[in-house]
């Protein structure tokens, strides 16, 4: 039996989702036909609009549905006539790569966006400025202060768009009480099916549309909805919402996690431990022991984690977001990411330590 | 509901779907191999590190290769997408942008799909000179016009294969040889076209050609862009991340919907030729029947040139909304879904000079896969008795 702890590349779908899932693809129906079949569609996908919306307790006319969390990404950057786009050095390649001429906003050592910095780089910004701050990292789980970010924002004149893809569903999220104009998720994260996403925006934003064509999701991204996908996600979010308290749990097996293996080798670090971070994430590193070697261990043992983010892990090369964390080029090379989900059980983390164990002590032996 | 639907309600057909170019039906042997892939094998296939991964990787990859199959490419030419719109867009608004500095025009048709005409209209607005070109009364392009629009300076004609309205098959070589001679991409959106023609990209000389999963009884959710390798065709991205599909469309891969697509392809390469018989054979059932039962009905279209499954009727002296309302069992369309909520003639229908009371009279009938002799029997006398209802109430109401 293979145990999975790489629930932040993906998550397994949950029973909810892949029933609504499998209801949805028996149905014939397009969306935006205006017979019966195409107003059945239609409903389920407003359904899953509101439960996406619950999710992150925001209006369900702000929900508009796209292909994944890069699309939403892509699209808020895109979509919006900014005058300057500033990043966080942290941020997801889908955010880096959209907008290669940002400004980038330095991380502390910690992992946290430096507040100073950003206030400094708002003074000298333009009005009009787009800031794009991820809610949690996918690869340290260091929750972003978006509160705080806002307020500078706010104050500057500046949007805010907050890719919330590894956050939601694994915390508490108020997208209304945050003042975020908008807001990036994924499906596939949270239990949902993969080929779906969100970008929730704000109605009064002049958000341009990243594809055009047929007029859906009110005007504001064309294509065919892709129903069984969008019901799959409403149920996740459903689901998501109400198993928050278990990921609040799943934050003492990371903890105990944790603890075990600074007991097996004291030497190592785990990045951002003296900040909040998701339930779910640890990102861990012993210097001298490289990531590949502990991948390829853990695999032979039965135990998927990675290394950095998955979209890049096909690419030998170091973290971005660890280096923006001032890690040096040995540490960011051997650092594995441990992610806990929905279905994880104490017996994944006793399978993961055993193997690390195994691993640690032939290392030390040679 | 209204009165008119009272005594005859048990005469109607119960949830007939002849909608089939808005979307079909996934087949249940596509949904069979798909479900797998959002269960126990529910790897990221970007995820290299561990063995989920490299199981979805492989399902995705051989998708692709049952995808290329369907239409004589390489694998390494396909590109996953979200489906037809983001591929039209991509490789219209991609290689305009691309080109922009030596080829600012680009060329295409005025009854093209939405996403088209919008990808074109938003390349206008960002200073590229846009061609779209008229189409005669059957439908179809006019290869003169369009052999004398394209220039040096063009950087992408796009033009569909077969309409998603009237269902006609454009000239899709001609236009290619065109296209090559000024040394332009031809870009053909296909979403109604895979599935249910042969079609062969490297025959044709079509340098990118865009794919839809539901429009052939795959998923929603999926489609593709073929992107000619030899010569090299380059496009600007829409959508940048992790750099996953050689750069040209970032984003996880969905492997269940990649599978889902891969089969859908497998099964059409399989049964295109006696399915499509099949399909004729009902649509001309469907049209006789009408034909024997009703006058005033006319084919908007050209009359042989168009696929299989597709027939656009005007009935004349009736309102294509008000017939539709009359018959809530039988899933028709008049204009294309995209646009179907807002009550406009269709835009297809008026750039064939189709007058607007004629194109306000037109309903699209699409037969599919899993359509029946029953049910095309039944729409035929649906049809019939509420087209003379309504032409009955229509003239007392002048008198």
């Amino acid at each position: 039996m293979t145990v999975y702890l790489d629930y932040n590349a993906t998550a397994p779908i949950r029973p909810a989702a892949l029933a609504a899932m499998t209801a949805a693809l028996a149905a014939p129906g397009n969306a935006s036909s205006v017979h019966g079949p195409g107003r059945r569609a239609r409903r389920l996908v407003e359904a899953a609009r509101a439960q996406v919306a619950a999710l992150v307790n925001a209006d369900p006319a702000w929900v508009v549905f796209t292909s994944g969390g890069t699309e939403a990404n892509n699209h808020a950057l895109a979509g919006l006539p900014a005058a300057r786009i500033l990043i966080s050095a942290g941020e997801h390649d889908s955010l880096r790569q959209a907008a290669p001429t940002a400004q980038r906003i330095p991380l502390t050592p910690d992992g946290v966006v430096n507040l100073d910095a950003l206030a400094a780089m708002l003074k000298d910004a333009p009005a009009g400025c787009l800031v794009s701050v991820m809610l949690a990292n996918n690869e340290t789980g260091v929750i972003q202060p978006i509160a705080e970010v806002v307020a500078l924002a706010r104050a500057a004149g500046a949007w805010v768009h907050c890719d919330a893809v590894q956050a939601a569903g694994k915390i508490p999220l108020d997208m209304q009480a945050l003042g975020i104009d908008l807001l990036s998720l994924s499906a596939h994260k949270l239990g949902g099916p993969p080929g779906v996403g969100a970008l929730l925006a704000r109605p009064e934003l002049p958000l341009q549309p990243l594809l055009r064509g047929g007029g859906q999701e009110r005007r504001r991204r064309a294509g065919t909805e892709n129903l069984p996908g969008i019901a799959g996600f409403g149920a996740a979010a459903e689901m998501a919402l109400e198993d928050l308290p278990v990921f609040e749990k799943l934050g003492e097996l990371l903890q105990h996690f944790e603890r075990e293996i600074k007991m097996l080798a004291p030497e190592v670090k785990v990045f951002g431990a003296a900040v909040a971070r998701l339930p779910n994430t640890a990102c861990v590193a012993l210097a001298g022991l490289p990531a590949e070697t502990q991948l390829m261990a853990l695999d032979l043992a039965g135990v998927a984690v990675s290394s950095g983010a998955a979209c890049s892990s096909g690419k030998v090369q170091p973290s971005h977001v660890l280096a923006a964390m001032g890690a040096s080029a040995e540490e960011a090379g051997a650092a594995i990411r441990v992610s806990l989900g929905w279905a994880s059980v104490p017996g994944d983390i006793d399978c993961l330590l055993a193997a690390w164990g195994d691993l640690y002590r032939r290392s030390q032996a040679a | 509901m209204a009165k008119s639907d009272g005594s005859k309600a048990n005469r109607r057909p119960p949830g007939i779907y002849l909608d089939n170019q808005a979307t079909t039906p996934t087949d249940p042997r596509v949904v069979e191999a798909m479900l797998p892939f959002f269960t126990e094998r529910f790897g990221n296939p970007h995820s290299s590190a561990h063995a989920f991964g490299w199981d979805a990787e492989e399902a995705v990859e051989q998708a692709r290769e049952q995808l290329a199959a369907l239409i004589g490419a390489s694998p390494r030419e396909v590109i996953f997408t979200s489906g037809a719109t983001e591929s039209n867009n991509l490789a219209i608004k991609g290689a305009a942008r691309f080109h922009r500095e030596r080829r600012p025009q680009v060329v295409t048709l005025a009854s093209e799909h939405k996403c088209v005409l919008e990808s074109a209209r938003q390349l206008e607005r960002e200073g590229h000179r846009v061609d779209i070109l008229p189409v005669g009364a059957d439908g179809l392009v006019d290869l003169d016009l369009l052999a004398r629009t394209v220039t040096e300076e063009t950087a992408v004609v796009s033009i569909m294969a077969v309409n998603n309205e009237i269902g006609v098959i454009q000239p899709v070589a001609g236009i290619a040889a065109i296209c090559r001679e000024k040394g332009a991409y031809f870009h053909c959106d296909a979403a109604q076209a895979v599935g249910k023609l042969p079609l062969d990209v490297a025959a044709l000389g079509i340098d990118l050609l865009s794919i839809s999963g539901h429009k052939f009884y795959g998923p929603k959710g999926i489609g593709a862009l073929y992107v000619r390798r030899r010569p090299r065709v380059r496009l600007e991205p829409l959508i940048d991340g992790g750099g996953q599909e050689r750069g040209l469309r970032s984003g996880t891969l969905a492997t269940p919907l990649c599978v889902g697509l891969g089969a859908a392809a497998a099964i059409a390469a399989a049964e295109m030729e006696s399915e499509s018989a099949r399909i004729s054979a009902l649509k001309t059932r469907l049209l006789e029947g009408i034909r024997k039962r009703l006058s005033g009905v006319a084919l908007n279209g050209h009359a042989t040139l168009r696929i299989a499954g597709n027939l656009n009727l005007a009935f004349e002296g009736v309102d294509a909304e008000a017939l539709m309302r009359a018959m809530p069992g039988l899933a028709v369309s008049s204009g294309s879904a995209c646009t179907s909520t807002a009550v406009e003639p269709s835009y297809v229908l008026r750039a064939l000079g189709l007058q607007e009371a004629r194109a306000r009279s037109s309903i699209r009938l699409a037969v599919g896969r899993f359509n029946t002799e029953a049910e095309i029997d039944a729409t035929v006398e649906e049809l019939a008795a509420q087209v003379a209802r309504l032409r009955r109430e229509g003239s007392a109401a002048a008198e």
